[in-house]
């Protein structure tokens, strides 16, 4: 079942066309990896997806809904949650303070401060509770900020570049960290450039070039394909 | 309910921190029997101004919302009182007047409010604005000498200002003198401690995290808007009841309590005080009202010249202000004696959200 729907959807920045006529389906339960070279697009399809950029044409629909329309505050409280491609916390604050923002919506008293230690502690970063976000390593902040999304339980977590700045250890650990989520059920729609951890994550990959899909299918199928090598794996298969 | 008195967002907690204000409380209640009645006058008048302080506190400091608005909802108040309080008869019902003038000006920031906030305009913007809005006004009322501008009997009466309206009344009883020190004194009572737990509670939290990073804020699933908007009314509410109590103290508002020097004070006063906490805002206007009125006896001018110094001197040598700036180093200075003489078993009283950076 599709959990989001994009269809037949652009975005022009004056003449320039980011993202043009793509159909893309994620559906519920997968973890679908979008990837493509540099200028493809796919941070713009993610912008589109979250609802931070407006479509120029096409439509967006979670859950059967259309919310073509509005606004990332309503499109969290359906059922996304986001992390975006450069570390978005609040660094003036401490760290369990920000994971607390992400919590009060939907869990308070005990429960919240339960959640908030399960959560500080599955992230590393239960002895820097007391720290300002902004005093964090980068890698920290990646996983803060992905502790915040998953502070939401969504039914689809996106993530844009999760383990950028991240060493390979970290990155490891994030990847699984995400299957741990998947396997209790969560959909997760990840855009990345580390091929190593789409292969350890992805069960469906989408390949988007010059703001078009270009190919889409199971890894196997995707790194078997001759153009798509061409245009963005060469180098993988060179290392 | 009382736990968030002492939360992340506000300056001193524990203890030590409540002994003190209970203190100084107690010094405030009792200052009227010792003094006489015309200083007595003047600290309700240097009282009168702190909500003003403490709603562009709650709007910049803890909102991130820099308003040069205080003085245009305090106008609308203050006129308002005047015009409700002429036009009701006076009496008891300038209580009303009171109340109906705060709720006016609350919701002329509701609505002014929605057009920038919703119109997406923050930052500098959102501080160009509410001074454009606040000179129209002062502009506006300076015009208004002619006897066509009335509303009822109440005349607006341009430049020269309005008078004629009766102080606040319950019965035949004026508050005025000792009472109005006193009413005064439990209204900042009761702002200050709603304030502390507004902001140390859940909608706090996301009226800082709007502050910090609005776009992860809305990530989180908040309407950011609708929290800037809350801000931004109870914030200039507070200006309003300011300029309600101004007109009911002095019974008389011109348009110069409206224009640019008048609507620069607030900001000199929170920016100087500290803008991210409700205490050291409290502390520092109260001290700047009360030395402003003590150089205005000798030298308006120089009064003036000094907030214009102090402004400057806050953005060079203490951004984040010197009350608070004094505040903190003072607790730290506590706090690290404490633990030098009782060891790492020493609790946490007193401590400030600083300690943990």
């Amino acid at each position: 079942m599709a959990l989001v729907e994009v269809k037949g959807v652009s975005k022009r920045f004056g003449g320039l066309t980011a993202v043009s006529e793509v159909d893309l389906t994620v559906n519920a339960g997968e973890v679908h990896c979008l990837i493509g070279p540099n200028g493809a697009g796919k941070s713009t399809l993610f912008k589109l997806i979250v609802g931070l950029y407006p479509p120029t044409a096409g439509s967006i629909l979670f859950d059967s809904i259309d919310i073509t329309a509005e606004r990332p505050f309503a499109r969290v409280q359906r059922g996304m949650s986001i992390k975006m491609q450069a570390p978005s916390v609040f660094k003036e604050l401490p760290v369990r303070q920000n994971i607390q923002i992400a919590l009060q919506e939907r869990l308070s008293g005990a429960e919240c401060a339960a959640e908030e230690e399960r959560l500080l502690s599955l992230l590393n970063l239960a002895e820097d509770s007391g720290k300002l976000a902004g005093a964090l390593s980068h890698g920290q902040q990646q996983w803060l900020e992905i502790g915040m999304a998953l502070a939401l339980q969504p039914q689809l977590l996106l993530l844009d570049e999760p383990t950028a700045g991240m060493s390979p250890e970290e990155t490891y650990k994030t990847g699984e960290l995400i299957k741990s989520f998947n396997a209790e059920g969560m959909t997760v729609l990840v855009v990345e450039h580390d091929m190593a951890f789409v292969r350890q994550v992805a069960q469906r990959v989408t390949v988007l070039h010059l703001g078009k899909i270009f190919a889409r299918g199971s890894l196997d199928a995707i790194l078997e394909d001759e153009k798509v090598a061409e245009i963005y794996l060469g180098k993988t298969h060179a290392h | 309910m009382l736990k968030l008195l002492d939360g992340p967002q506000t300056l001193g907690r524990g203890k030590i921190f409540w002994s003190c204000f209970l203190a100084v409380l107690a010094g405030a209640l009792i200052y009227p029997l010792f003094a006489d009645s015309y200083d007595v006058g003047n600290f309700a008048y240097f009282l009168i101004w702190i909500f003003m302080a403490l709603g562009l506190c709650l709007m910049w400091g803890y909102g991130g919302m820099l308003s040069f608005g205080q003085t245009f909802f305090f106008g609308i108040a203050g006129y308002g009182y005047g015009v409700l309080a002429i036009d009701m008869g006076g009496g008891t019902a300038t209580i009303a007047a009171l109340v109906l003038s705060v709720v006016i000006a609350m919701i002329a920031a509701g609505i002014l409010g929605y057009f920038m906030i919703w119109g997406g305009i923050s930052g500098i913007f959102f501080g160009i604005v509410t001074l454009s809005a606040t000179l129209v006004l002062a502009f506006f009322l300076g015009q208004t000498a002619g006897p066509e501008w009335h509303i009822g009997p109440a005349r607006l009466n341009g430049f020269n200002g309005m008078k004629g309206m009766d102080p606040l009344t319950v019965g035949s009883f004026d508050i005025e003198g000792s009472a109005l020190y006193y009413l005064m004194i439990a209204l900042i009572v009761i702002v200050y401690i709603a304030l502390r737990m507004l902001v140390n509670s859940s909608v706090g939290n996301v009226i800082v995290a709007t502050r910090e990073n609005p776009q992860r804020a809305e990530m989180l699933g908040y309407d950011v808007r609708k929290y800037q908007l809350l801000t931004f009314v109870i914030g200039s509410g507070l200006a309003g009841l300011s300029g309600a109590l101004y007109t009911s103290w002095g019974q008389f508002i011109t348009p110069s309590s409206i224009g640019l020097p008048a609507a620069a004070m607030p900001i000199v006063w929170v920016a100087f005080s500290g803008r991210n906490d409700l205490t050291a805002t409290l502390v520092g206007s109260f001290l700047l009202l009360f030395g402003f009125q003590t150089i205005t006896v000798y030298s308006q001018q120089a009064a003036l010249v000094l907030m214009g110094v102090l402004l400057l001197a806050t953005v060079m040598l203490a951004p984040q202000g010197f009350v608070l700036g004094i505040g903190k180093l003072v607790v730290d200075w506590w706090t690290r004696r404490r633990r030098r003489d009782e060891g790492p078993a020493l609790a946490d009283t007193g401590r400030l959200q600083s300690d943990e950076t």
